[in-house]
């Protein structure tokens, strides 16, 4: 064998170097442990950490607004809410074509009660407007109809906007893909495009928001609805976008320009509502509801336009987004703060209550001798066998009014029957039912720790003149307090988030912040501020646990 | 050796004690030692020694009998009232509380000032040369500090009686050696009684002023070391204390120091008669091999003879050890000295072996 010297790497029996085959039998090794872990792997990231990543961004997004309204949301972005001030044409005429969409596609009323988190009453708005929007074209079709009765069908529209099979260079394909977008944007859908379908560019330059609209409803109308748009009538809206068309001025060389079949209808259309008076679209959007003439709405709109808000996370804090920045809510609307505080309070009582009832039996389960405590653990862990359901309803049944406790107690003679104690539905009932339903997450980790404390330490300082309670104190607890603190924060982490137990037993003053979460999830359906409630409650839980592992350190939590 | 019970320290009184109520672990202990005594409890593992340091710390109760400590039975005395010293075979220093947070705890106990518990501290480290550790924690010394500070810790309050329950075990030989040395200098220098439980016999011999030898529950022999090791007064003494040559036979005759014993194989031997009682009896005999000559010119004139076939010869160094058949045993083991005159002997070669009657003591089957 020759000397390795210090600069020459060391080389394996079959003359690689040993750091190489060394990594290389390391790298199987962590191959193999990958392989056998990689089904929990994914199964905990398809079912749990993707749908929580996934709430969690839902207190951030925001983009239904600007979905189901885009030219509006494109309006608003010059104009600058004033006092009492409403914004200008363009803008109301924006909204009508959006509302107009979204009402036909039924998506106005979702709008509706997304912006009514931050308006109370705003959904009202939304929804009556649905109705009523179509009642302004609904007229002009009428007027319409008195020029030519053409007007009336969808094929005069369709043979006046589509393009000759030979003359696909004119067409505008440009303004169908926006369309398709808009619609895919506000169903949430990937529709593909229709094909065969294109509009003459000549058309769509003499009529530009007709042409918009009708693009738009001829895909909505067939890929959404599946119905054939060159049959019967087409949407009101049209009518009042062709209105707007004709009167603009801006238009009128390229209408003068028009040929073919349709031209002559369109020129004599454009004829007759010159001698009419404009389209004044914020008189429309005042008669659709008058709501809309209140600068209120509007500066909601565009307060909560962006795709990504800050506004669930304030609504969380009880505060709100307004135009002049973050602001406390009104005192009446102020609750999900004493939620947190309450719920962070009775976690913190829960906790203690374990301790103190769970110690003793920790030590006892330690320090008897095998079998005895082997019996007793059974008992420890009998709620685990028993259904959290059943253990909540039992403590229903024992505290209500006329639940066992009160009755054996009016029995004693100790409560007068019309003076029943209150211990159900506040927190006192849900204080002693988590109590004793997370008990065991207390005792068992505290049992752990405290099997392994020789009983030579508290024989030493016995011998070293200490009494019971001082070698209790001095020397058995210091070091059970390990298993103090894994117990304490497993049941504070799981008592912070719990939801059956203060659902059944808490009633309204003894329900914790995740009640409150269940209720925008299942009842009022504003996920985004469930998912800001969740995203800080995950984060309370995350900060004590760091600020447990700096303090305690969390090596020195056991299990078991 | 037995001491007038008016000057016993710790006394034993029949003591009996049974964890289960169906089997004694200890029967019937009966044991007494004056102030100032090193006593050692020796004996094969689950013999009862511990059980018997547990009694008299006060974390056992006796099943049956008294302790007396100072002449006070101490059964109804709840163990911090004792005021008795101990150290554990797993030291059982707090791992929470440094060196001198421990040394502390049983000055703090019984509220001694503040001052006056740190030269306390300060001295009890000193006396154990552990002295620029005061701030360490247990888990940060290696186990021969550890030791020297429990033993400082069951020192520093200075209780009259300390007891010691293996507390070497966990040492290697070097560092038990030189432990050995510094309880037992300790001890004296402090005058303290001390009951040392080990089941390291050559640590028995060398710390202690009497030993007691446990088996089976009790006592079997209570001697210092010399008479212990010289005089066993059993077989099983002879057998756990030393290396041993046994040789089984049959009690011929018998006078007052003198029994005449036929081995198995036929021949007869002279005999120091210990633990037979009458003619006819089995007994064990029992020869130290140190005491066994086979060098003719060393045989003394009154030495019985006997001869012996080499199996082995094994060469140590300072003394020659050898195996032999001697009346059917093949265990024979004689250990001789290096001296320049001696002999060296090969494997199957027929000799000569001799010792003197007194060394030589019938004990029970
Ligand atoms: N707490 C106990 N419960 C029941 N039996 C016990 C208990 N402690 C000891 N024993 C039994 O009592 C007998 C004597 O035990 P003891 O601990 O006194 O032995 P020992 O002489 O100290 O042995 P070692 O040298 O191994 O420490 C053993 O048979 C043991 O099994
Ligand atoms: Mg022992």
């Amino acid at each position: 064998m020759s000397i390795q010297t210090s600069n020459q790497p060391l080389l394996a029996a079959d003359g690689r170097p040993l750091k190489q085959s060394l990594s290389r039998a390391l790298r199987r090794q962590k191959l193999r442990a990958l392989a056998l872990v990689a089904p929990l792997l994914v199964f905990v990231m398809l079912t749990f950490v993707l749908p929580i990543c996934n709430m969690l961004f839902r207190s951030v997004e925001n983009d239904i607004v600007s979905n189901i309204m885009p030219y509006t949301v494109n309006a608003l972005e010059s104009w600058t809410a004033e006092p009492d001030t409403l914004p200008d044409e363009a803008i109301f005429k924006a909204a009508f074509y959006d509302l107009s969409v979204a009402a036909k596609a039924k998506e106005h009323t979702k709008l509706g009660t997304r912006l009514n988190y931050e308006q109370t009453g705003i959904s009202s708005t939304f929804r009556k407007s649905g109705r009523a929007l179509s009642k302004s074209g609904k007229a002009l079709a009428k007027e319409f109809d008195a020029l030519d009765p053409r007007w009336n069908k969808a094929e005069t529209f369709f043979e006046l906007f589509t393009t000759d099979e030979a003359d696909r260079q004119a067409s505008d394909q440009n303004i169908l893909d926006r369309q398709l977008f808009r619609l895919n944007q506000l169903k949430g859908q990937a529709y593909d495009p229709l094909p065969n379908f294109e509009l003459a560019r000549e058309k769509t330059a003499a009529l530009p928001l007709t042409a918009r609209e009708y693009g738009y409803w001829a895909l909505f109308t067939s890929l959404e609805k599946n119905k054939d748009f060159t049959k019967g009538k087409v949407t009101e809206a049209l009518y009042v976008a062709l209105t707007d068309d004709l009167q603009n001025p801006q238009n009128k060389a390229y209408i003068d320009r028009l040929t073919g079949p349709s031209a002559e209808l369109v020129k004599t259309a454009a004829a007759y509502f010159e001698t009419q008076p404009n389209l004044n679209y914020a008189k429309l959007m005042k008669d659709v509801n008058k709501n809309w003439a209140e600068p209120v709405v509007w500066e909601t709109i565009k307060l909560h336009s962006s795709r990504y808000t800050n506004g669930y996370f304030l609504n969380a804090v009880d505060m709100r987004k307004t135009a002049d920045g973050p602001a406390v809510q009104p005192e009446s609307k102020q609750i999900l703060l004493i939620l947190f505080q309450r719920t962070v309070k009775m976690s913190l009582i829960i906790t203690v209550s374990c301790i103190l009832l769970g110690y003793p039996v920790a030590w006892l389960l330690a320090n008897l001798p095998m079998r005895t405590s082997n019996l007793l653990m059974i008992l420890v862990l009998l709620p685990f066998w028993t259904s959290l359901l059943v253990r909540t309803s039992a403590w229903k049944v024992m505290l209500q009014q006329q639940g066992v406790i009160n009755e054996v107690l009016v029995w004693l003679g100790l409560v007068a029957t019309d003076n029943r104690l209150e211990i159900i539905n506040n927190q006192f009932g849900t204080i002693i039912a988590m109590t004793h339903i997370l008990l065991p997450f207390m005792i068992l980790p505290m049992y752990s720790v405290m099997q392994t404390i020789p009983a030579s330490y508290v024989r030493a300082a016995k011998s070293l003149g200490a009494t019971n309670w001082t070698a209790f104190w001095r020397v058995y607890f210091p070091q059970s307090v390990p298993g103090i603190g894994a117990g304490s924060i497993l049941v504070f982490i799981l008592a912070i988030g719990y939801y059956i137990t203060p659902e059944i037993v808490g009633g309204t003053e003894g329900v914790f912040i995740s009640n409150r979460i269940a209720y925008h999830i299942s009842s009022s359906l504003n996920w985004g501020l469930a998912a800001a409630l969740g995203a800080i409650l995950l984060t309370v839980v995350l900060v004590l646990y760091w600020a447990y592992d700096k303090i305690v350190g969390i090596d020195n939590v056991k299990l078991g | 050796m037995a001491k007038s019970s008016k000057n016993a320290f710790v006394k034993f009184q029949r003591v009996q004690k049974s964890y289960d109520g169906e089997t004694l672990v200890v029967k019937d202990l009966n044991l007494e030692l004056p102030k100032g005594e090193f006593l050692t409890m020796l004996g094969p593992s689950g013999s009862g020694k511990t059980t018997c340091l547990m009694m008299l710390a006060g974390f056992e109760t006796a099943t049956h009998g008294d302790i007396l400590l100072d002449g006070v039975s101490i059964n109804n005395i709840p163990p911090h009232q004792r005021g008795i010293g101990m150290v554990f075979q797993n030291y059982a220093l707090f791992p929470h509380m440094t060196v001198a947070e421990n040394l502390a705890f049983p000055l703090e106990v019984r509220k001694i000032a503040k001052a006056e518990r740190e030269t306390k501290i300060i001295r009890a480290l000193e006396m154990v040369e552990m002295g620029s550790f005061a701030g360490r924690r247990p888990s940060q010394l290696s186990g021969g500090q550890q030791q020297r500070i429990a033993l400082a810790r069951a020192l520093v309050f200075e209780p009259e009686l300390v007891l010691m329950d293996e507390p070497l075990g966990a040492l290697d030989k070097q560092l038990r050696e030189k432990m050995q040395f510094e309880i037992t200098n300790l001890a004296h220098a402090l005058g303290i009684t001390v009951v040392y439980v080990t089941h390291d016999q050559t640590e028995a011999l060398t710390m202690s002023d009497r030993v007691a030898v446990f088996n089976d529950g009790r006592i079997q022999q209570l001697a210092s070391p010399d008479s212990l090791y010289e005089e066993p007064e059993n077989s099983f003494v002879a057998q756990f204390i030393g290396e041993n040559n046994t040789l089984d036979g049959e009690v011929k005759n018998l006078s007052k120091n003198m029994a005449v014993v036929q081995l198995d194989d036929g021949s007869l031997i002279d005999c120091k008669p210990v633990n037979v009682k009458k003619v006819g009896e089995r007994t064990r005999v029992s020869i130290r091999p140190e005491r066994v000559e086979y060098n003719k010119k060393r045989i003394n004139k009154q030495a019985h003879t006997l001869t012996a076939e080499v199996l082995e010869f094994i060469y140590m160094g300072d003394i020659f050890r050898t195996r032999l058949r001697v009346a059917g045993n093949d265990d024979f083991i004689i250990k001789t000295r290096n001296a320049p005159d001696q002999q060296r002997l090969t494997a199957g070669q027929q000799i000569e072996i001799g010792w003197l009657p007194k060394d030589c003591r019938a004990l029970d089957a």
